[in-house]
């Protein structure tokens, strides 16, 4: 009895601290950025972008890098949302349940999830090179559409397999096809988990600096082009860390503030959204 | 007594993998009257039903063998339009299933899917069958309001609005009160008896009692085979099989 009681107790605790270590990472990770950033941020740093001599400590800041990771990560997302949502929908909707090809679908984007970033870096890199292209914001776009695009569907399918048997039948009934069946109701029905799906996507693809170093490159200006290379967040900061002055480092975490403060923003949009589109769901 | 049939089946048989859900079952539905189809859980109504509206093959693993057919065409027809013949017959589930709509919507995507756009019309669609569903009085000033917010009685009359909508034919109703109370399926009984005139409808019960109130016509099914089938007084106070005297008297369920 009491060895169970110990047992008991030791698992608790392990329990508790593992929680607990979790919120530490949190409040560390956030207060660092904090207190390392919060200083260097001014309103130059989003309103400006890098002058001359600004890696070395003279004056501007990242505006380039944050419309160029919000331009490249949107146009990246919307690629994926092309792929992913029919993707989804021919496993659940549209293909046989045990399907083999449904399943291999399921496993590839299992495996594709896993592949680092770095990989589908290089692979992009190879392609464009192949393509005869420069690096440039569409390059990046579509390499960070194909990283994130694994996350995205599978995201859907695990919402979209939720949706009721009854909901399809009921449409069916009626005499509509799959095709409308399909997106008159089953994206209805799931839409609040499609858009979180699209959510941790865009999470992944913002954040990400190895898979739009070779591909989107780095320029100090604005990226208006398709064609010409985008500055992107990630590598703003790593650029900025890895330079040996104080004052270009905390700027790196300035960056990163403005990092974090983007995805928040975007995850706060997207719950206002998710809370305005679910009234009607069917529970 | 001479009906027309709108619905029949010739030796239809479903196979759900190894397992026989119906066996050869050869039928003529009546038109324009309620036919019940009864006998105890497992024994293939729904099935049968299901059959009906091609409805089985959105499950997978089933094989059907025979004919179905409706206005003398057979639905099982390689060239069958699918989507033409479930526009023939309005559905019922046990559950009401309202769409993730608004109420007015959940009436209007029928009439949509099938090419109603005109605004006006689509009000007017939607008023008319509310009120034959008679729900209209209780919704009217709400129409925006998702169907998910209805009780679920009035969620099935919702559904019955919505089915009857694409101005089918038929109407098939697989236990369409067994989820609602009393008052809610005395509703939904009423309504079939005020469609009768119109509809051939067909309904799945295991309430013996709601059969005798509501049928012309009753089918007995047992283990997949159909036993017996006539007008409704002659199979409930003078079956001609056993197995339908016993499953009448309670003593088989």
């Amino acid at each position: 009895m009491n060895a169970r009681r110990i047992e008991e107790t030791v698992a608790r605790i392990l329990m508790y601290a593992a929680t607990f270590s979790v919120l530490c990472c949190l409040v560390l990770i956030v207060g660092t950025v904090l207190v390392r950033g919060l200083p260097a941020l001014t309103l130059d740093m989003i309103t400006h972008t890098p002058e001359g001599g600004y890696y070395i400590g003279r004056g501007g800041g990242v505006l380039n890098a944050i419309l160029g990771s919000l331009f490249l990560t949107a146009g990246a997302t919307v690629i994926a949302i092309v792929i992913s949502l029919p993707v989804a929908l021919y496993i659940n909707v549209y293909a046989r349940r045990g399907s083999r090809l449904a399943s291999l679908a399921r496993l590839a984007l299992d495996v594709l999830w896993g592949v680092p970033s770095i990989v589908y870096g290089a692979f992009g890199f190879l392609l464009m090179m192949a393509f005869g292209m420069r690096a440039s914001m569409l390059g990046g776009m579509i390499t960070v559409a194909v990283l994130v695009f694994p996350v995205m569907a599978r995201g859907m399918d695990e919402v979209i397999r939720m949706v009721p048997h009854e909901l399809m039948e009921a449409s069916y009934a009626l005499g509509a096809t799959r095709f409308e069946t399909a997106f008159k109701v089953v994206v209805r029905q799931a839409l609040p988990g499609i858009l979180s799906a699209v959510l941790i996507a865009f999470g992944r693809g913002i954040g990400d600096a190895a898979s739009v170093l070779f591909t989107a490159g780095f320029t100090d200006s604005l990226p208006f082009s398709l064609l010409e290379p985008a500055a992107t967040l990630p590598l703003a900061i790593f650029f900025q860390l890895g330079s040996p002055l104080p004052e270009v480092q905390a700027r790196a975490y300035a960056s990163a503030l403005i990092l974090t403060g983007l995805i928040l923003v975007i995850s706060l949009a997207v719950r206002f959204l998710t809370r305005r589109y679910s009234r009607q769901t069917i529970s | 007594m001479q009906y027309r049939t709108h619905i029949s089946a010739r030796d239809l048989t479903v196979r759900y993998g190894d397992v026989t859900a119906i066996k050869n079952v050869s039928i003529d539905i009546p038109d324009k009257a309620i036919t019940a189809i009864i006998g105890p859980s497992g024994c293939g109504k729904s099935t049968l039903l299901r059959s009906f509206n091609r409805l089985l093959e959105t499950v997978d693993g089933i094989s059907v063998t025979g004919q179905v057919l409706v206005d003398g065409e057979n639905i099982y027809d390689p060239g069958a339009d699918v989507t033409a013949i479930r526009r023939k017959m309005g559905l019922l589930s046990q559950k009401p299933a309202p769409l993730p709509m608004s109420i007015y919507d959940n009436v209007a995507y029928g009439p949509r899917i099938h090419g109603q756009r005109g605004r006006a019309e689509l009000d007017r669609i939607v008023e008319h069958y509310l009120k034959t569903a008679s729900l209209w009085d209780e919704v009217k000033d709400r129409l925006r309001e998702p169907a998910s917010r209805l009780s679920i009685g009035q969620q099935q009359r919702l559904c019955l609005a919505r089915g009857l909508a694409v101005e089918p034919a038929i109407v098939l109703a697989d236990e369409p009160t067994s989820a609602l109370d009393p008052r809610s399926s005395q509703h939904v009984e009423d309504r079939f008896q005020f469609l009768k005139d119109r509809y051939t409808i067909i309904v799945v019960t295991h309430i013996l009692r709601q059969a005798r109130r509501l049928a012309d016509y009753v089918m007995f099914m047992y283990l997949g085979e159909l036993v017996e089938h006539g007008p409704s007084r002659e199979v409930f106070e003078n079956p001609r099989e056993e197995l339908t005297r016993e499953y009448i008297k309670g003593v088989i369920s």
